[in-house]
């Protein structure tokens, strides 16, 4: 009997091409998504060296990062170099032979939305992306890695990523979630838990009930985080959730097809007994509902929580938090449900799905923004948009007073029209509070769709539970 | 890739923790369809003012450091996203090597692929040098990849880790696609008989 193999392991194995004595190896690659911010460069390299793409048929493409959000969008990019990005994207799909979502498509939406939308994410794939967040997919129990643009143009000429085996990692939260706590809340205290650097070097598994528990779109928001905390890679056993999420997609497996990947799919879990390098246990009851403070991932408190000190840190975390509270224009002490907010953003790779929009749609229920406020929803993609005015949740929010946008990643990070001002605060269900991430000088409070549309409710970071 | 053998240089003190690539290069660059030019806007709202004026507080725009080759950096340098233009901003500027007690996967990735040497040193190493490098423009340090050594200005040796296939693509200045390409057979030859068991992949 061979021995026990983690899921990562298994997946491992199953697209090794080649390994070298000292462990050096070449990756068979399943799908190649690609957007228009890390790409040129690598098209440019295939080009100037007379290489084709190897694959086309495993390769997609879409604009997501550079596209306005506006109802008007149809009418152009104003911008010159976010334009001239976008259509370098489209006539390099079209030389290349590769599928292209345009954004006058309806299935256009930001690159980790659409994968699995579209069942191109299947279970047990190797998948890349020039992109970190592409640890989303992971949720669907395949391997997801981010890649630089020399590694996209390597995936484009071979089919394949040079890579050394990272370790393995578990992440098992226990039990059942309170009230109010999401999957958001799992993967920032995870995070706040183990540092940004806490899984670097690592692929992260998550398991356990709360992960079992929570639906698709949960996981893909959970794993879509692994990388704030270090792991280029989450994954996720497959289950009946999963298979039946895929079922029917438009490139998922039919017919005899679908059988046999389905028998594959279920050997896709790891064995009893298999070694992980490290492991982490949360208890879900110890789960609140969380938000950030600083300007890194790992800035997480409960939302009960007060502003800490510098002095409450060792290090170089004491420079690091100074540098964040005068960033952020926070004082140690202040109640964190005392911080006025200014913007609300509900949206991105991490929550701009239509289970988020519902949750959203469900606490505004009865209730409106405050006045005054700017509050904006960005769906995921053209089809959650358009699903949202189907289910009737798109018009209910309206009327609750946001504005009601086209999809994109806009102000996940401000490469397109949608900033925030210098200054300007913002309670945002993205991924990233770096600072000058939604816009120079603009400030971030990392928190889950919940406790965003709370926030809406009241001008101010709000313990959900209380509404 | 220009090839990496020996560098000798200023080093600049960076000892923040968590630099992440918002920091090193803000998205507003990242619209370019090209690999250069990027130097100019490395460390750009650290570096300038709302204006575009330098802020003279910051290391890179200091007298000494203003050609510095090598960064030493606090921990966890190059987090977040996997934008390349990050290692093209700090190569483009002329920075060759960074040394930290951490850095993220796919920046340090990334880093090899455009002739930049990530140095992971233990932190008695790393603040050693982040004195050195705070002795301005005498804060010169040599940087031997042959012999894994980063001599001092005081002459004192640290020897380093590296990963022998990527140190070989650095010294050689090697394309990873042209390696791979050796390859291909193999390629070919695993993807029939994947695609056989896996067709709907
Ligand atoms: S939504 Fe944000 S994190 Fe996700 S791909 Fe777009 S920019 Fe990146």
């Amino acid at each position: 009997m061979s021995a026990p193999k983690t899921l990562y392991d298994k997946i491992w194995d199953a697209h090794l091409v080649h390994e070298e004595d000292d462990g050096t190896s070449l990756l068979y690659i399943d799908r190649h998504l690609v957007h228009e911010v890390t790409s040129p460069q690598a098209f440019e390299g295939l080009r100037m060296a007379g290489r084709k793409v190897r694959a086309p048929e495993k390769t997609v493409a879409v604009p997501d990062h550079n596209v306005p959000t506006s109802l008007d969008r149809a009418k152009g990019i104003e911008d010159e170099m976010s334009r001239i990005q976008v259509d370098a994207l489209e006539k390099n799909a079209k030389d290349f032979g590769i599928t292209y979502y345009g954004v006058d498509d309806v299935r256009q939406g930001i690159v980790h939305i659409i994968g699995p939308e579209l069942g191109w994410t299947l279970p047990g794939m190797t998948i890349v992306c020039g992109d970190s967040h592409t640890a989303t997919h992971g949720a669907f129990g395949a391997l997801a890695h981010g890649i630089g643009t020399s590694e996209v143009e390597h995936v484009l000429a071979t089919q394949t990523l040079i890579q050394k085996k990272s370790k393995n990692m578990k992440v098992e939260v226990r039990g059942t979630l309170p009230v109010g706590v999401t999957a958001k809340d799992i993967t920032l205290s995870v995070i706040g838990r183990t540092g940004t650097a806490g899984g670097n070097g690592h692929v992260i598994e998550y398991m356990g009930e709360a992960i079992r528990n929570l639906s698709m779109e949960g996981r893909m928001t959970v794993c879509n985080m692994a990388i704030e905390g270090g792991a280029r890679a989450g994954l996720i056993a497959p289950d009946q959730k999963t298979f039946d999420y895929v079922n029917g997609r438009p490139h998922a497996p039919k017919g005899g097809n679908w059988e046999m990947a389905l028998e594959y799919w279920k050997t896709l879990f790891t064995d009893e007994g298999a070694h992980f390098d490290k492991e982490i246990i949360l208890e879900a009851a110890d789960i609140a509902p969380v938000v950030t403070w600083g300007t890194s991932p790992e800035d997480v408190l409960p939302i009960t929580g007060v502003v800490p000190s510098p002095d409450d840190f060792t290090g170089g975390k004491v420079e690091a938090a100074r540098r964040s509270l005068d960033y952020m224009g926070l004082t140690p002490g202040t109640r964190l449900q005392d911080v006025e907010i200014d913007t609300v953003f509900i949206g991105s790779c991490t929550n701009g799905r239509i289970e988020d929009l519902r949750e959203v749609a469900k606490i505004m229920e009865g209730k409106r923004v405050k006045d005054g406020l700017r509050a904006m929803i960005v769906p995921g993609s053209g089809l959650v948009r358009a699903q949202a005015e189907e289910e009737g949740i798109a018009q209910k929010l309206i009327e609750a007073g946001f504005d009601w946008r086209m999809a994109g990643c806009s102000m996940c990070l401000g490469m397109n029209p949608d900033q925030l001002a210098p200054g300007e605060r913002c309670a945002s269900t993205s991924n990233r509070n770096f600072e000058g991430r939604q816009g120079r000088g603009g400030r971030t409070h990392l928190l889950s769709p919940a406790m965003a549309a709370a926030a809406a409710i009241t001008g101010r970071l709000t313990d959900v539970r209380d509404l | 890739m220009e090839k990496f053998t020996k560098i000798e240089g200023v080093a600049a003190p960076m000892p923040l923790v968590n630099v992440d690539t918002d920091m090193i290069i803000p998205k507003q660059y990242l619209k370019t369809i090209k690999r250069t030019g990027l130097g100019v806007s490395l460390f750009d709202e650290m570096r300038y003012d709302t204006d575009g004026n330098e802020i003279p507080d910051f290391v890179l725009n200091k007298p000494a450091y203003r050609d510095a080759k090598i960064l030493v950096a606090g921990d966890n340098f190059g987090c977040g996203s996997s934008r390349e233009h990050a290692p093209w901003a700090l190569l483009d500027f002329g920075i060759r090597v960074v040394i930290s007690t951490s850095f993220a996967d796919i920046f340090f990735n990334n880093c090899f692929k455009n002739g930049i040497l990530p140095i992971v040193l233990p932190q008695e190493d790393v603040d050693k040098l982040m004195d050195d490098a705070q002795r301005g423009s005498n804060a010169v340090l040599t940087v031997d990849l042959e012999s894994q050594t980063i001599t001092g200005p005081d002459g004192g040796e640290i020897r380093f880790d590296v990963d022998p296939f990527k140190k070989e693509c650095l010294l050689n200045g090697l394309d990873d696609i042209g390696l791979t390409l050796k390859n291909e057979a193999a390629i070919g030859t695993f993807e029939s008989k994947y695609q056989a068991a896996v067709p709907w992949s």
